[in-house]
């Protein structure tokens, strides 16, 4: 990839960041869901974290990326509220309604759980809600499938269903394409920056990897214990912060995912699914 | 055996197996088997102390299941052991603990086989109230939060963040296992206790599409392997409890006949059906 393309890439992304800012002001849907002052997390003798300000507005998608132990998972905690600050503070509106994609989700054979239960894992949703979220990811034909025997795409899109059912203010996915093929990572970010533009929820996104930032993203916070730098991807991905914590490669390895508005979404399987007909 | 003996361990059995079911589906879904066996194990225990201070049997066999499961959750604090690792230490120190104070104390009088094996004919109307009001209190609490434990099994950070409150979840699960240990202790005895929970449970795996399911089946499964079992001891002259788990086994053998409902299959021949 020569300097060219990237300097094109960052222009086309600023006119992306630049139209969605737009838009928010003139839904005039500005409301913080969750703030953090100084918010820091100590467990044992050690901080997982320490001073997170970090403030989530609806409709905005915010990235937390860092290195393993950075404490990523950690700030969607905090977030979340699984997890109280030991220091600083969390302010979360009153009935924050949160959709939840955990990392690493196993469901043993010992649990009979198809699709359709898993829908309903947290709450009660008609037939219909979950044909139309399921049908929103393309996997209403999986309705009926035992979730053990789904692939890595199409559990990650049905989990996205199942939190999505709930009409989330703000939805959190701890490392969403973990185990997804390239091809289902793309449908899957695809599918989000989807979600946001339909729902206008917040989203609270765990990058698997360090160097794969959505185009969408309004916010990359860049975490390693603390909050190194934090801004647009390519405000993060241009400073001495970030280049310091990984490396003068990264710079040249940021890829950053490509958003086009020309897809459809249908019940078709996604290329490397496992149920392809 | 009498009638009139048999009538009520029927009775008593039927009514832990109605709860077995379902608790017996969290056991196998979170890996609880050995937790469930070093219950059992420490009901001896119980049974001394409790002879030894003069209370209801199923008192003292709880009061101790209760100390273990609470020193269980201690000790895994300590993150140095395994889970079963620190069962192993629990169950057979419980059980020897047991024996070794049975012995010591020859004034309790303890028929230890009565204990190990079960014994119906010492069924009474008292054992039954106990029974049922220790199953009414596990299935009202598996009822009322089948949810909740339900989607903690699933995911505990999950449910947490989407506003269910797991938090003693397992805690709770332990109490009730517990209890299960307390009210099936005298029926189908320490050593076979586990097997009440876990065979029917398993049996209702291999036909079951839900969890819901699998725990309706489970009591179905529970309660015609207590009917069999106990028929088959009075005809046969078998130690209850035995015949009891021996029922079960044979219904699970049985599960096997029955074709797997395999899943993708049906739903695939669903999808082909469909677009033919």
């Amino acid at each position: 990839m020569d300097d060219l393309s990237i300097a094109d890439r960052l222009e086309n992304l600023n006119d992306q960041h630049q139209r969605h800012k737009e838009e928010k002001l003139s839904n005039n849907t500005d409301q913080t869901l969750v703030s953090m002052h100084k918010a820091g997390v100590c467990k044992g003798k050690r901080w997982l974290v320490r001073d997170v300000d970090l403030n989530i507005e609806r409709g905005e998608i915010v990235t937390l990326i860092g290195p393993n132990g950075s404490g990523k998972t950690t700030v969607t905690r905090l977030a979340t509220g699984v997890l109280k600050p030991t220091s600083g503070k969390v302010a979360r509106i009153a009935k924050l309604k949160i959709g939840h994609v955990p990392q690493r989700l196993n469901i043993g054979w010992a649990l009979p759980l198809n699709v359709a239960r898993l829908m309903t894992l947290t709450g009660h949703h008609s037939r219909n809600d979950i044909i139309k979220q399921l049908e929103q990811v393309g996997a209403s034909h999986l309705m009926h499938a035992a979730v053990q025997e789904l692939s890595g795409g199409e559990f990650q899109r049905v989990l996205l269903a199942r939190a999505m059912i709930r009409m989330p203010d703000l939805l959190v996915l701890d490392e969403p394409v973990q185990g997804v093929d390239f091809a289902s990572q793309l449908a899957l970010y695809r599918l989000i920056s989807d979600i946001r533009a339909r729902t206008n929820c917040a989203i609270l996104l765990v990058s698997h990897d360090l160097h794969v930032v959505m185009a969408e993203t309004d916010r990359v916070v860049c975490l390693n214990g603390h909050v190194c730098c934090s801004g647009s991807p390519e405000h993060v991905a241009g400073s001495s912060e970030y280049l310091e914590l990984f490396g003068e490669q990264a710079r040249q390895r940021l890829a950053i995912y490509q958003h086009h508005h020309d897809h459809t979404h249908d019940s078709a399987p996604q290329p490397g699914d496992k149920h392809v007909r | 055996m009498s009638d009139n003996s048999l009538f009520l361990a029927l009775l008593g059995g039927v009514g832990l197996a109605l709860v077995a079911g379902p608790l017996g589906c969290f056991v196998i879904w979170r890996r609880m088997a050995y937790f469930g066996d070093t219950m059992a194990h420490s009901a001896l225990l119980g049974v001394a102390l409790s002879v030894l201070f003069g209370i209801h049997m199923a008192l003292g066999v709880f009061g101790v299941a209760i100390l273990i499961a609470i020193a269980l959750v201690i000790l895994q604090r300590g993150e140095t052991l395994s889970a079963d690792a620190i069962l192993g230490v629990l169950s057979h120190s419980t059980l020897a603990l047991g024996l070794v104070l049975v012995a010591l104390v020859p004034q309790l009088n303890i028929d230890l086989e009565q204990f190990l094996f079960g014994n119906i004919r010492g069924v009474g109307t008292m054992d039954i109230v106990v029974i049922y009001l220790g199953a009414a209190g596990i299935g009202g609490v598996l009822f009322r939060y089948w949810r909740t434990l339900l989607a903690a099994t699933v995911n505990r950070e999950l449910a947490e963040a989407e506003g269910l409150k797991p938090a003693w979840g397992n805690l709770v699960l332990m109490l009730l296992v517990a209890t299960s240990v307390a009210i099936a202790m005298k029926l189908v005895g320490i050593l076979l206790i586990t097997s009440l929970l876990i065979i029917p449970a398993a049996t209702a795996r291999r036909l079951a599409v839900s969890p819901e399911q699998m725990a309706f089946f489970a009591t179905i499964i529970g309660v015609l392997a207590v009917s069999g079992g106990l028929s088959g001891a009075s005809v046969w002259g078998t130690p209850a409890g035995a015949s009891i788990v021996v029922a079960a086994l044979s219904l699970f053998l049985l599960s096997f006949l029955v074709p797997t409902q395999n899943l993708t299959d049906s739903w695939k021949d669903a999808q082909g059906e469909k677009t033919q």
